[in-house]
């Protein structure tokens, strides 16, 4: 007790010379990931941490590099779009889509109105699924386990009706060179309807504990941010630019397939920190079952028609032709081995992704192969401002805002 | 659009008409190729210009034109929001020097994707202030997006890294 006493003695005695003396401390490096458990994807950051707060974070990308690109000028045209399934795949569709648009224009193809409802249609399912995604495993990572499950039920129920859609949940391989797959099963509409419903409710639920949830609305609000003029300069797009409060969705500003016809709002934030681009995202939720309520409606009203564009290069005969008259045989067996000739030229065309302008640069030789696929991808480039994003931010602001620049593997790394 | 582009391709020829080699608008896309030697200022301006103001480069990326001279075409996709049009702009870089200038001064975002092309084409851009692979390790040999690259080459094994 005595010594007790002598100690704390000497600890006043010399707290002046403490502090006047600098404490010993210096920047600690940490590693976080390429796999760990509060990320969904493979990448790895590492973060130079004072104390608890970030100095600087160095993002290493590449873990799930398969040679998209590389891969693309070995098949044929045909044989790309299912590597576009798996560039983001929590939405193929948009990704399928976003290839198939520019090798039309290369190949100057009009596609029926009956197929861009078609695509309109797929392509939203894809958004909302990724954005039930994204805001779900969000959740999940800031250890919310309940708006995690409600917002991957909402997602079963999406993923049914795209295997309703396409035979498929996951990698969908829907949109083909001059068309779809196959045109909408009679079944879907009721499907849909009884769906959506479904998911409405589940959106609502999720609204309720999240939303307002003062444990999610302090990890998110003020982190995370990214000024407008950043993201410009930065070329971030998508949710995390409208967060920002720039209304650039290539939806309104350069509408293709029939989006011009469609009725839909651009939802936009104010600050662009996290809590911004969730509400951004459940917004977009709401906009994607709006667009798709009306393209199940103008597929109803439109009645029978085709879905594939009627040009010998890229059409494929029908399967009782194929088996009963040998012209069609062979054209079938030239479409399969060789694929169409893709007129010389270079074309760039981009869609409103789940993550931002998915863009697809194509250059052909002439040839069935093709000389160049170039994906933009939005993930990896939308990556690229996170250390400005969380510098000066606590460490555990990386997950927040990680989870809501989602980075998709797949599409990141290609 | 079209109208928005061929507008920029006019404004630029005639401000930059000695950097520039070649115009077009196939498909709708307007296109410019420059000289490699003034791309920096070519994209400043395209970016700068009261009349373009292409503020957002959405893309690098380049292509192998394995037998023709100069070889490597680098390729940018620039976007102005304030406008809503897009312009694409070009320069070759020949194989025996794959150089051109960084434009990470012009916007910070060329900096990841300008790692991209030299990772994958081998194509250096000067003044970048970081330029490592990005999608592949430093250990890897050659640059497989090359049309001489074959595609079933094997890289030889790396041990673990600290």
């Amino acid at each position: 007790m005595v010594e007790d006493i002598r100690l704390t003695q000497r600890r006043t005695d010399t707290t002046e010379d403490d502090s006047e003396r600098d404490l010993h401390t210096e920047h600690q490096i940490l590693n976080m990931g390429p796999s760990h458990p509060a990320t969904h994807g493979t990448v790895k950051f590492l973060i130079e941490l004072d104390g608890e707060s970030i100095v600087d974070l160095d993002i290493q990308v590449g873990y799930l590099h398969r040679g998209f690109e590389k891969e693309c000028e070995s098949g044929t045209w045909y044989q790309a779009i299912p590597y576009t399934d798996r560039l983001n795949y929590n939405s193929a569709i948009l990704a399928n889509l976003g290839y198939c648009l520019a090798v039309e224009k290369l190949l100057d193809l009009e596609t029926p109105e009956r197929c861009q409802w078609l695509r309109v249609l797929g392509g939203e399912l894809s958004r909302l699924g990724d954005h039930l995604t994204r805001c779900g495993a969000a959740c999940l990572e800031m250890q919310a386990m309940t708006p995690f499950l409600y917002g991957i039920q909402a997602r079963e129920l999406c993923w049914d009706l795209q295997e309703e859609l396409c035979g498929a949940r996951v990698t969908s391989n829907y949109v083909r060179i001059g068309g779809v797959k196959h045109d909408l099963p009679p079944s879907f509409p009721a499907l849909y309807r009884e769906n959506a419903a479904r998911i409405r409710t589940l959106l609502a639920d999720f609204d309720d504990v999240v939303t307002s949830n003062r444990i999610f609305v302090d990890r998110v609000r003020g982190t995370g941010i990214l000024s407008k003029e950043d993201c410009i300069r930065y070329s971030v797009t998508g949710p995390l630019l409208r967060a920002a409060g720039v209304p650039y969705d290539i939806r309104k500003a350069e509408p293709y397939l029939v989006y011009d016809q469609i009725d839909f709002d651009v939802p936009i934030g104010e600050v662009g920190d996290n809590y911004d681009r969730y509400l951004v995202c459940v917004e977009e939720m709401h906009q994607s079952l709006k667009i798709a309520d009306q393209c199940v409606e103008k597929l109803e009203a439109l009645g029978p028609g085709p879905v594939n564009v009627d040009d010998p290069r890229v059409r494929w005969p029908a399967k009782n032709r194929v088996f009963n008259r040998m012209e069609e045989l062979i054209q079938q067996f030239k479409s399969v081995t060789e694929g169409p000739r893709v007129p010389a030229g270079e074309a760039y065309t981009a869609v409103e992704s789940a993550n931002g302008e998915l863009g697809f640069y194509v250059v052909s030789d002439g040839s069935a192969v093709p000389y160049k696929v170039r994906c933009r991808p939005p993930s990896f480039i939308n990556l690229q401002p996170m250390p400005k994003m969380v510098k000066g931010d606590l460490l555990a602001d990386i997950i927040p805002t990680f989870d809501f620049i989602n980075m998709i593997g797949g599409e990141c790394d290609r | 659009m079209e109208d928005f582009g061929s507008t920029a391709l006019r404004r630029l020829l005639e401000v930059h008409g000695s950097s520039v080699r070649h115009t077009h608008a196939n498909l709708g896309d307007a296109t410019v190729v420059v000289d490699p030697t003034h791309i920096v200022e070519v994209l400043r301006f395209l970016r700068d210009d009261g009349e373009l103001e292409f503020e957002m480069l959405m893309d690098v990326t380049a292509v192998d034109y394995v037998e023709e001279e100069p070889r490597f075409e680098v390729v940018y996709h620039l976007y102005s929001l304030a406008r809503n049009h897009r312009v694409r702009v070009k320069a070759r870089v020949p194989e025996a020097s794959p150089v051109i200038d960084s434009a990470v001064d012009i916007w910070p975002s060329a900096n990841w994707m300008e790692r991209e092309v030299f990772d994958l084409y081998g194509v250096r851009f000067e003044g970048h202030p970081d330029l490592r692979r990005i999608l592949l390790y430093d250990e890897f040999e050659g640059h497989p997006l090359r049309k001489d690259y074959p595609k079933e080459r094997r890289q030889p094994l790396v041990g673990p890294r600290n």
